[in-house]
C-alpha cells in the first residue's frame, strides 16, 4: 500500500512537472504543513487518475468505435445489462474511495490546524486580527504590533491566534500551507512553520467587501538574528496600540500601508474578541464581573458549544475545542 | 415567513386539483398526498427556526432569560386554547361526515373563537414582553424565541382566515366535494400548528423555564 | 410616502449601467410597440400569460432562463474583462462596489434565474409526457410557481437600475450581509428576489411529486419510470427537503435586516456560523437538484441515440436515489476552514467522496450504453460526450477538495471557481442545451438546426477550457476568488487566457441564437411530422410534434420499460382506438399574472421600505388568491368529435410521412442480437 502510495505520488509529481514552466505556489510550499499538503493533492490526484483516465479514454473511444458508420463494430441492440460490469463499475471506485478515506482521517488529524506542530524549537504566537481592510498582527510575548506585515523565524512553529474585528475574512499564505477563517467573536486557530527565509504572499482568501482586493500582506521568514532585528525596529516604533489608537486603526482604510507599534496595551487581543459580546451568557454573568482574562475563554467556550449543538444535526460527534484542551 | 407564502400554499393545492385528469386517478387523494407534501416541507421550516432556536437558546447577552420571562400558567392556558380548537375541529369534522351543515358551521365557528383567542393571548403576551424591554432585538436568545413562536402564530392567523373562506363557501356550496376536500386540509392543517405548538411548549417554555 | 426610495436611486454616475438602461428601455418599447402593432397582446396573454398548459409552462421558463443567461453571461464578460486588466498598478474599468455586485449578480442569476428555470422548464416539457399524464397534479399552482419566479427575475432586474444589488457574494455570508456593513438595498433585493422565487420553486417541487407518485399511465409502475422523470422526482424531493431551509435562512437575515433582529450579527448573541451552516444545508443539495435532471436527459440521450437500452437501468436508479440522500450529508465541506475540528471535517470530507461512486457508476452506465451500440453523433450526442469528458475533470478536483487538507490550500481559489464552473457549465449548461436540441422538437414540431447547434457546441466546449484551465492553475498559484484587482503581475497572462475563453464561449452563445432563428427560418424543412425524430424509446415520442394540448388522446397502457420501443418494434405503435372519449381538461388563469404582479409589488416595497405599498401588494396576493377559491369554473370537457378531428389529421400526416419514406424513422428493422 505504501509503495504503491509513493508511485502514485511520482505519477502526480509527473503531472506537476508538466505545469512546472509556472511557478505554482501552493505546489512549491516553504514550510512542513505546505509540504504535506501538496503531497496529500498530488497522491489523491494520482488515485483518481486511476479511474478518470480510463474514463476519459474510453468516452472517446467507444463513441468513436460504435459510430453508426462503423458497419464491422458489433451491434447489440437489447443489451442493457451485464452483473460483472456493474460488479467491477461500483466495486474499483469504491476501493478508491475508501483508500482515500483512509488518507483522509489520517491527514484530516494530522493537518488540524489546531493542533501544535512538534517541534524542539520554542513557538512564536502571533495574534492574527483582520480587519477592513488590513491585516493587524500582536505580538503578545514582545509586546509590539505591526499592520499588514508579519514576521517569524524559520525553523520555528509559529502559533496563529485569529479574529476578525468586524466581517469574516480567512488568513491565508499559500507557500506556509492551510488557511482559516477569521469571524468576530471567535478565536480560530492556525500552527505553521517556515523552512526556508523569504518574504512570502500572504491574503484574506474570504470576500469581505469593498477593500477586500488590498488585503494582502507579506510574511517575512528570517533567520533568529533577522527577526530579532525586526521586533527591535516595531519596538523602536514611538506609537502605541491601545483601546483608543486601535479604535482608529480599525475604522475601514483601503490599502493600509506597513505599520508597526512599539508598544500594545495588554489584553488588546482578547478586547478584541470580547467587543462584540456586551452581555454575556447569563450563566456566565452570574459569575459575576468578567476579568479580562475570563471574558477571553467565556465567549469562545460559547460559540463552540454552539457549533457543537448545530452540528449534531448532522449526527456527528464534533471535537471541536481543541482550542481548549491546549490551556 | 410571510404569510401569503402560507395561505398561497394551502389553498393552491386545494383549489385547483381537480383540473387535472379526472379518467383514471381520483381527485381527492392527489389533494391530501400534496397537502402531506406541503405540510412535511413546513415542518422543515419549523425544524430550521427550532434548530436555530436550541442553537441560540442561551445566547442571551446579559438580557433576560426564558427563566425570568415564561409565565407558565398564562402559556398553559393559551395551550390548552389551542387545544380545545383542535378537538372543536374534531367535532366540526365528524358533523362533516355526518352531513350536518349547520352543525358543522356551528363547530368552525367555535373552532374559530377558540384559535383567535389563541392569538389574541400570544399577541398580548409578545406586547407585555416588548413593553419590559424583552423585545426581538434586545438578544439573539429573543430574536429566536420570537421568530419561532411567531411564525407559529403567523400559521394560526392564516388558518384562521381559511376557517373564515370555508365556513363561507360552506354556507354558498354547502358539503360539495371541493369544499370537503378544502375541508380536509384545513383539519390536517390545524392538527399540525397544534403539534407544533404542543413542540414550542414544550422546548421553548417548560425547558425554558426549569 | 416611498420610503427609502428617491431619484438618487437610479445610478446616473455609472456609464455602463445608464447605457444598459437605455437600450432595455428602448429595447423594451420597441418589443411593445411590435406587440401592440401586430396585435399579439390578445394571443399573448390567452395562450401563454393565462395558460395552465404545462407544455407553454415549461417553454415560457426556458425562454426566460434563456433572457437571464445573457445577462448572467454579461456579468462574466465584464469579470473576466476586468481581471484581464486589473493587474499590478492598474485599477481596471470597474470600481470595487460595481464588481462586487456583478460577482454577486453573476452567481445569483445563474443559479435561480438560469439553472434553476432551465431544469424546472425541462421537467415541465417532458415529465407529463413521458408518464402518459395529460397535465400535472395542480395545473394553476404550476402556473403560479412560474410567475412568482418572474417576480424575482423583475426584482433582479430593476436592481440594476433603480439601487443597488447585493456587493457580498451570492450566499451573502452575515455579517458582511447583516445593516451594519451593507446597509444600502443591495442585499433586500437580493433577499425578496430569492423569496419569491423559492417559493415558486417549493410549489413546483409539491406539484412534480404528487405529479410522478399519482398520475403515471396505466401499467408504468416505478421501476418501469424512464430515467429523467426518475431523476426529477428525486430532483423535486431534495426541492421540497432543501428549499425550506433556504426560506427560513434568509428570513432570519431579514429579521436582523429589518426587525433589527440578533440572529447573524456580531453582537447581543448572533452567530454567523450558523448561518453558513444553514445556507449550505441549502446549498449542496441545490447542486444535485440541479444536475440530477441532467444526468436524466444524458440518459436518454445516449439510449436514443445508441439505438440501445440504457444499460443499467436500475443501478442507474438507485445511484440517482443514493445521490438524492447523501446530498443532505456533505454541507459542511463548503467550509472546512472555519475550525470544526478534525473528525468532523474528516466525516463531512469522505461522506463527499461517497457521492462519486454512485456518481461514478452513472458515467459507467452511460459508457457501458454506447458500447455496441450503433452511435448517431447528433447535436445532443455531442453534448452528452463533452460532458462525460468534462465531467470526469470537474469530478476529480471536487473529490480532490473533500479531502480536507488539501481544501485548506484550495478553498476559496479560483481553483475552486474551476472547479465549481467544470461540474457546473459541464454539467448542467451542456445538460440543458442537450435536452433542449433533444426534445425541441416535441415542443415546437421542428427540429434545431445542425451545423449551429455543432459550431454552438464546440465553442462551448474549447471556450470552457481556455476560461477555466488557467483558473485552476490560478489557484495552484494562490489566487483568491472575488478579487477587483490584484498585486502579482505573474496573474495577467491567465486571466487574459480566460478572458479569451470566456469570449469563445460567447461565441457559443450567439450560435445558438443564430441556431434558434435559422431553425424558426427553415422550420418547414426541419418540420418533424412523425413526432418522433430521433427514434425515440419512451411515450413522449408517440404523440405529434408538437405535442397536442391535450398530450394523449387515450392513455396509453404499459409494459415495459420503453413501451414505445417496443411497440415500434412489434409494430403496434401508432394505433387509433374505436373510439375516441371526451377529455377533462383544465381551464386558462390569469390568477398567477396577477399574484406574481402582487408579489412584484411587494417585494419592491418591502426592499424600499414602503410599508403601504408592501399592505397592497400582500393583500392582493391574498385577496386574488380567494377570489381563485371561489371560482367554481376552473375545468371543461374536450369533446371527443374534437379529439377525433385532431387526431385524424395527426394519423394522415403520419401516414403521408411513413409512405415517403423508404426506411421509416418511427419502425426501424429489428436487429440480430450479435
Amino acid at each position: 500500500m505504501h509503495a504503491l502510495i509513493s508511485r502514485l505520488r511520482y505519477a502526480g509529481v509527473g503531472a506537476a512537472v508538466l505545469l512546472s514552466g509556472c511557478n505554482l505556489e501552493v505546489l512549491t510550499p516553504k514550510g512542513d504543513v505546505g509540504s504535506q499538503e501538496k503531497s496529500l493533492i498530488l497522491i489523491a490526484l494520482g488515485l483518481m487518475a486511476i479511474v478518470a483516465i480510463p474514463v476519459i479514454a474510453m468516452t472517446l473511444w467507444f463513441p468513436w468505435r460504435y459510430r453508426k458508420a462503423n458497419k464491422n463494430a458489433t451491434y447489440a441492440p437489447s443489451w442493457s445489462h451485464s452483473t460483472k460490469i456493474e460488479l467491477v463499475v461500483w466495486t474499483i471506485p469504491a476501493i478508491i474511495v475508501a483508500i482515500l478515506a483512509v488518507i483522509t482521517w489520517t491527514s484530516s488529524h494530522a493537518l488540524d490546524p489546531y493542533k501544535p506542530l512538534e517541534s524542539e524549537a520554542k513557538p512564536v504566537t502571533v495574534q492574527v486580527v483582520s480587519m477592513d481592510w488590513k491585516w493587524l498582527f500582536v505580538y503578545p510575548e514582545y509586546g509590539v504590533a505591526s499592520v499588514n506585515e508579519l514576521a517569524f523565524p524559520v525553523d520555528r512553529p509559529v502559533n496563529f491566534q485569529i479574529t476578525s474585528d468586524s466581517v469574516m475574512n480567512a488568513f491565508f499564505i499559500p507557500q506556509l500551507g492551510s488557511q482559516v477563517y477569521a469571524m468576530a467573536g471567535m478565536e480560530t486557530k492556525l500552527h505553521l512553520i517556515a523552512r526556508e527565509p523569504g518574504a512570502y504572499d500572504g491574503l484574506s482568501t474570504n470576500f469581505s467587501g469593498e477593500g477586500f482586493s488590498d488585503m494582502h500582506f507579506k510574511a517575512i521568514a528570517t533567520s533568529e538574528d533577522g527577526f530579532k532585528d525586526w521586533i527591535a525596529k516595531a519596538k523602536a516604533t514611538p506609537t502605541t496600540l491601545d483601546a483608543d489608537s486601535y479604535k482608529t486603526l480599525a475604522k475601514p482604510s483601503e490599502k493600509a500601508p506597513v505599520a508597526y507599534y512599539g508598544n500594545v496595551a495588554n489584553g488588546l487581543f482578547s478586547s478584541v474578541l470580547n467587543q462584540h459580546m456586551d452581555g454575556m451568557s447569563h450563566d456566565a454573568a452570574a459569575h459575576g464581573e468578567i476579568s479580562m482574562d475570563m471574558s477571553h475563554d467565556a465567549p469562545e467556550e460559547s460559540m463552540q458549544m454552539d457549533m457543537h449543538e448545530h452540528q449534531d444535526g448532522g449526527a456527528v460527534s464534533s471535537n471541536i475545542t481543541p482550542a481548549k484542551a491546549e490551556k | 415567513m410571510s404569510s401569503p407564502a402560507v395561505s398561497a400554499t394551502h389553498g393552491a393545492l386545494d383549489g385547483v386539483s381537480h383540473g387535472g385528469d379526472a379518467h383514471h386517478h381520483d381527485d381527492g387523494s392527489k389533494t391530501l398526498l400534496g397537502f402531506w407534501i406541503y405540510l412535511m416541507s413546513d415542518c422543515l421550516i419549523f425544524s430550521g427556526l427550532f434548530a436555530t432556536f436550541a442553537v441560540l437558546a442561551n445566547a442571551t447577552a446579559g438580557g433576560p432569560t426564558g427563566k425570568e420571562l415564561f409565565e407558565l400558567p398564562y402559556v398553559l392556558g393559551e395551550t390548552m386554547l389551542l387545544l380545545i380548537s383542535s378537538v372543536t375541529f374534531g367535532m366540526a369534522m365528524l358533523a362533516m361526515h355526518a352531513g350536518k351543515k349547520n352543525q358543522l358551521l356551528a363547530w368552525l365557528a367555535v373552532t374559530f373563537v377558540f384559535g383567535a383567542g389563541f392569538i389574541g393571548m400570544e399577541v398580548h403576551e409578545f406586547a407585555k414582553l416588548i413593553a419590559d424591554g424583552a423585545g426581538p432585538s434586545r438578544s439573539a436568545f429573543l430574536s429566536s424565541y420570537f421568530t419561532l413562536v411567531g411564525t407559529h402564530g403567523l400559521h394560526v392567523t392564516c388558518g384562521l382566515i381559511w376557517l373564515v373562506v370555508m365556513m363561507d363557501q360552506m354556507r354558498r356550496y354547502g358539503l360539495t366535494d371541493a369544499t370537503r376536500r378544502r375541508l380536509s386540509c384545513l383539519s390536517l392543517f390545524w392538527h399540525f400548528l397544534d403539534i407544533v405548538w404542543i413542540c414550542v411548549f414544550t422546548f421553548v417554555y417548560l425547558r425554558g423555564a426549569i | 410616502m416611498f420610503g427609502k426610495l428617491t431619484l438618487d436611486a437610479i445610478p446616473y454616475h455609472e456609464p455602463i449601467v445608464m447605457v444598459t438602461l437605455a437600450a432595455v428601455l428602448l429595447g423594451g418599447l420597441a418589443m411593445l410597440a411590435a406587440l401592440t402593432k401586430f396585435r399579439l397582446w390578445g394571443y399573448l396573454w390567452k395562450e401563454w400569460f393565462t395558460s395552465v398548459d404545462h407544455k407553454k409552462i415549461g417553454i415560457m421558463y426556458i425562454i426566460v432562463a434563456l433572457v437571464m443567461l445573457l445577462r448572467g453571461f454579461a456579468d462574466a464578460l465584464m469579470m473576466r474583462l476586468q481581471q484581464a486588466t486589473a493587474a499590478a498598478d492598474s485599477a481596471g474599468y470597474l470600481p470595487p462596489h460595481h464588481f462586487d455586485q456583478v460577482f454577486t449578480a453573476h452567481g445569483v442569476i445563474m443559479i435561480f434565474f438560469v439553472a434553476m428555470p432551465l431544469i424546472t422548464g425541462l421537467m415541465n416539457l417532458v415529465v407529463p409526457l413521458q408518464i402518459g399524464a395529460r397535465d400535472v397534479a395542480y395545473p394553476f399552482l404550476n402556473s403560479l410557481s412560474f410567475w412568482l419566479f418572474l417576480s424575482g427575475v423583475f426584482l433582479v432586474m430593476v436592481s440594476l437600475f433603480v439601487g443597488d444589488f447585493a456587493a457580498t457574494g451570492w450566499l451573502a455570508y452575515p455579517p458582511l450581509s447583516g445593516l451594519d456593513y451593507s446597509p444600502t438595498v443591495g442585499v433586500d433585493y437580493y433577499i425578496w428576489a430569492l423569496q419569491l422565487s423559492g417559493l415558486g420553486t417549493t410549489l413546483s417541487g409539491i406539484n412534480f411529486i404528487v405529479t410522478i407518485m399519482k398520475m403515471r399511465t396505466p401499467g408504468m409502475t416505478l421501476m418501469k419510470m424512464p430515467v429523467f422523470t426518475w431523476t426529477a422526482l428525486v430532483t423535486n424531493i431534495l426541492i421540497v427537503a432543501a428549499f425550506p431551509i433556504l426560506t427560513v435562512t434568509l428570513a432570519l437575515l431579514t429579521a436582523d435586516r429589518y426587525l433589527g433582529m440578533h440572529f447573524f450579527t456580531n453582537d447581543l448573541g448572533g452567530n454567523a456560523m450558523m448561518y453558513v451552516n444553514l445556507i449550505w444545508i441549502w446549498g449542496h443539495p441545490e447542486v444535485y437538484i440541479l444536475v440530477l435532471p441532467c444526468f436524466g436527459a444524458y440518459s436518454e440521450i445516449v439510449a436514443t441515440f445508441s439505438k440501445k437500452p440504457l444499460f443499467g437501468y436500475k443501478s442507474m436508479v438507485y445511484a440517482t436515489s443514493a445521490i438524492g440522500v447523501l446530498s443532505f450529508l456533505v454541507w459542511l465541506h463548503h467550509f472546512f476552514t472555519m475550525g470544526s475540528g478534525a473528525n468532523v471535517n474528516a466525516f463531512f470530507g469522505i461522506m463527499t467522496m461517497i457521492i462519486s461512486v454512485p456518481t461514478g457508476a452513472k458515467l459507467f452506465n452511460w459508457l457501458f450504453t454506447m458500447y455496441r451500440g450503433r452511435v448517431e453523433m447528433t447535436v445532443p450526442m455531442l453534448w452528452t460526450i463533452g460532458f462525460m469528458v468534462t465531467f470526469v475533470v470537474g469530478g476529480v478536483t471536487g473529490v480532490l477538495m473533500a479531502v480536507p487538507g488539501a481544501d485548506f490550500v484550495l478553498h476559496n481559489s479560483v481553483f475552486l471557481i474551476a472547479h465549481f464552473h467544470n461540474v457546473i457549465i459541464g454539467g448542467v449548461v451542456f445538460g440543458c442545451l442537450a435536452a433542449i436540441n433533444y426534445w425541441f422538437p416535441k415542443a415546437f414540431g421542428f427540429r434545431l438546426n445542425e451545423a449551429w447547434g455543432k459550431a454552438s457546441f464546440w465553442c462551448w466546449l474549447v471556450g470552457f477550457y481556455v476560461a477555466f484551465v488557467p483558473l485552476y492553475i490560478l489557484g495552484l498559484k494562490g489566487m483568491t476568488r472575488r478579487m477587483n484587482h490584484y498585486a502579482n503581475p505573474d496573474w495577467q497572462p491567465y486571466l487574459i487566457v480566460a478572458a479569451i475563453g470566456a469570449a469563445i464561449i460567447a461565441a457559443g452563445i450567439f450560435c445558438i441564437l443564430v441556431q434558434f432563428y435559422v431553425s424558426v427560418r427553415d422550420r418547414k424543412k426541419l418540420t418533424d411530422p412523425s413526432g418522433d425524430p430521433w427514434g425515440g424509446r419512451t411515450l413522449e415520442w408517440s404523440i405529434s410534434s408538437p405535442a397536442p394540448f391535450y398530450n394523449f388522446a387515450t392513455l396509453p397502457q404499459v409494459r415495459e420499460l420503453d413501451q414505445f420501443w417496443e411497440d415500434k418494434q412489434n409494430g403496434v405503435a401508432y394505433v387509433q382506438p374505436a373510439k375516441y372519449e371526451d377529455i377533462h381538461m383544465p381551464r386558462n388563469t390569469g390568477v398567477g399574472v396577477v399574484m406574481g404582479a402582487f408579489g412584484t409589488v411587494l417585494g419592491f416595497a418591502l426592499v424600499w421600505h414602503i410599508w403601504w405599498m408592501a399592505a397592497i401588494g400582500l393583500l392582493g396576493m391574498i385577496a386574488s388568491f380567494i377570489v381563485r377559491a371561489y371560482d367554481r369554473d376552473v375545468d371543461y370537457w374536450v369533446p371527443a368529435a374534437e379529439v377525433e378531428r385532431i387526431e385524424r389529421s395527426r394519423h394522415a400526416q403520419l401516414k403521408q410521412f411513413q409512405t415517403t419514406q423508404v426506411a421509416p424513422v418511427a419502425a426501424p428493422q429489428r436487429q440480430k442480437v450479435a
